[in-house]
């Protein structure tokens, strides 16, 4: 069944996901690695666990596919319960971070192992083999071993390898990150493609949010072992629902402080070495509690000082330093009362290099709505 | 020029020591193996009463027309192969178990399986006459064992079972450490990647592990191999009558039968067997070495 993004989270749609992940915990010592983590993984869904180092993901990752236990929590594929099952008996298949391929074995021995085990008729196997190694573009390379390959085709004879049974789950395990940045670029269109014509669930770890944001359908960002928000891509960049979110997930103005007001106007906070900031929002949060706009630096407007900038909040400041990145610069604003602040103007329409220099005094301005409000 | 001169400098002294101590005494051997025996042992003198150079083949002659000479060696070829073998399927389970243990542990068990090294060879052989002896504890309990089903019972001592015993008792070590050398470089994501794709336990070791671990396979059994083919000690001090091997029959042509060039000869085949046998295992390890080597990112 093709993902279909209308069915994830509608009560009314919704029966069990394909992959339960109910409460899943587990610790090593006194370090809780993974805490009380619930998910639910949709058939056909291009589903990412992002996270820094250390957030749980990978472990979450391996106990799914076995290698480790939770030490509470079930996790139920397809309606049956995993825990009991070993790796080699689950119907899930890993992409390893150093690809796994066996040196001893070439590129056919290794996509042919999975089919061995499962004791595939051989012209059956032939024929699996071919149509894998299609699929990842590799026709012709049956008789070549690992070391003759280059860091993509490894990649992909991992990927024939694991989706040659037809898994109902691939999981991936940063399996980008051995590679440079060009070839992780087509990698990336790649696994987009390949993931959409096989139908098969997968489920992706990386640290990149850059990286989880251009393949997903959906992602869970994991922090200190606990799921802190799962969403579609374009929500969790416009309305991260935690700090840690709004902060890990590209880059992010945090604005801090207690809530001053909040009505059918928006909410004001009084940020402490900023000002008052206004953003619209349909959350009631109680007066005085702490809360925080998050708000992307391209959505700041940057400007010479004047009486025409429009926007309900606005600043003055001086330039501390600027980025150029070619086709947008990134600008460090420090407002009058000592904020330090981001924002980014893009040069493409004016052919400028540069709007403003180290030093400059500027004007920062934003609509109430340009902001989007945390309440944690 | 200074580079040439470091060069030597490192170079030769090894060099100049295996010149002496090993490729002069196999010419002498060489040598010898052409000359006559003398009369009262040792070689003919080089030059007859006539002045003739005194080479013969005739040595040679007698090892190839003596199957006696061929049966030992062949005698001797079973007993390092088992001793190979036997080593080969005691040392996997240690080398892996020694492998796989955290680096505490580890080191522990290696010191454990060279600490024979520190004592004396011949002391150790001597060692297992007490242990293997009719009175001690071992050959007591097999005996009463046997003597339930009425069986005469047997000495353990001066025996094949005594000489392969401690054939490979000595030879264990250098059976562990080449194959612990390579079971220790074994990524193990790939018995996980294996286990992924639904290998079980025994298939992850018939197609992953022991195939990736051949390499040491073949270098712990020429280091096993070439000695066991040639010793003499063990038999000599453990064996019975009928378990004379080759290294017995070199050493008694030596320093008994005082038959130097027919000695020469057996050595000769001998050390031409062993580095045959060396070369064919080597070439078959860089085979596998090549395909193994890489291919690990």
């Amino acid at each position: 069944m093709p993902y279909n993004p209308g069915l994830v989270g509608n009560p009314c749609l919704r029966l069990m996901a394909l992959l339960e992940i109910q409460n899943v915990t587990r610790r090593f010592g006194d370090f809780v690695a993974v805490d009380g983590v619930s998910l639910g993984i949709e058939s056909g869904e291009f589903f990412t666990l992002l996270g820094p180092s250390g957030c749980g993901k990978t472990t979450l990752l391996r106990m799914i596919g076995g290698f480790d236990l939770p030490d509470g929590g079930r996790i139920v594929l397809d309606g049956e319960d995993m825990a009991d099952k070993p790796p080699e008996a689950r119907p899930v298949r890993t992409v390893f971070q150093s690809y796994a391929l066996f040196p001893h074995m070439t590129v056919q021995g290794n996509v042919a192992f999975p089919l061995r085990m499962a004791k595939t008729p051989a012209a059956e196997a032939a024929r699996k083999i071919d149509e894998a190694l299609a699929d990842v573009r590799l026709t012709g390379f049956n008789q070549r071993f690992p070391h003759e390959l280059s860091g993509g085709q490894r990649q992909r004879v991992a990927i024939a390898r694991a989706l040659v049974t037809h898994p109902r789950v691939l999981l991936l395990d940063e399996p980008l990150a051995a590679l440079d940045a060009k070839l992780r670029e087509e990698m990336q269109l790649e696994l987009i493609n390949m993931q959409k014509e096989a139908g098969i669930t997968f489920v992706y770890v990386t640290h990149d949010q850059t990286e989880a944001l251009a393949l997903s359908h959906r992602i869970a960002v994991m922090n200190g072992g606990r799921v802190e928000q799962v969403d579609a891509p374009e929500k969790l960049y416009s309305l991260p629902r935690t700090r840690f979110v709004a902060d890990f997930i590209g880059t992010c103005n945090l604005l801090a402080g207690p809530v001053s007001r909040a009505d059918g106007a928006g909410i004001a906070i009084e940020v402490a070495d900023l000002g008052t900031v206004v953003v619209k929002s349909d959350a009631r949060p109680a007066l005085q509690s702490e809360g925080a706009v998050a708000l992307r630096p391209e959505k700041v407007r940057l400007a010479a000082p004047g009486p025409a900038m429009p926007g309900e909040n606005r600043f003055a400041g001086v330039v501390t330093g600027l980025l150029y990145h070619g086709d947008v610069t990134v600008y460090r604003v420090r407002t009058a009362r000592g904020h330090e602040m981001e924002a980014l103007l893009a040069n493409s329409a004016s052919g400028l290099a540069r709007f403003f220099e180290t030093g400059d005094a500027v004007e920062l301005a934003w609509p109430a709505d340009a902001g989007h409000f945390i309440d944690r | 020029m200074r580079g040439r001169f470091g060069k030597w400098l490192v170079g030769g002294p090894p060099l100049l020591y295996l010149l002496v101590f090993f490729a002069a005494p196999s010419l002498i051997m060489v040598l010898a193996s052409f000359r006559s025996p003398g009369e009262f042992g040792g070689l003919a003198p080089l030059q007859d009463a006539d002045g003739n150079l005194d080479l013969t083949v005739e040595s040679y002659t007698r090892f190839f027309t003596e199957p006696l000479y061929w049966q030992i060696f062949l005698k001797s070829f079973w007993y390092a192969i088992a001793t190979t073998l036997i080593c080969l399927v005691l040392a996997y389970p240690l080398a892996s178990l020694i492998a796989r243990s955290n680096r505490k542990h580890r080191d522990l068990l290696l010191l454990l399986v060279i600490l024979p090294f520190w004592s004396n060879f011949l002391i150790r052989v001597y060692a297992w006459m007490i242990i293997l002896g009719p009175n001690a504890a071992v050959a007591r309990t097999v005996n009463g064992f046997l003597g339930l089903f009425g069986v005469e019972p047997v000495s353990l001592l001066f025996s094949s079972f005594a000489v392969l015993v401690c054939l490979v008792y000595v030879h264990l070590p250098f059976m562990v450490l080449p194959l612990y050398a390579n079971l220790e470089k074994h990524d193990r994501t790939l018995l996980d990647a294996a286990q992924d794709l639904g290998a079980g336990a025994w298939q992850r070791f018939w197609r992953i592990t022991f195939p990736l671990s051949l390499p040491g396979v073949y270098a712990g059994a020429a280091l096993v191999f070439i000695p066991a083919f040639g010793i003499f000690a063990i038999p000599d001090i453990l064996g019975g009558p009928d378990d004379s091997l080759i290294g017995n029959v070199i050493k008694q042509q030596f320093l008994e039968t005082r038959d130097w060039p027919f000695g020469s000869v057996l050595s000769i085949v001998l050390t031409v067997l062993a580095l045959g046998l060396a070369g064919f295992a080597a070439w078959i390890g860089k085979r596998s070495v090549a395909r193994l080597a890489v291919g690990d990112a």
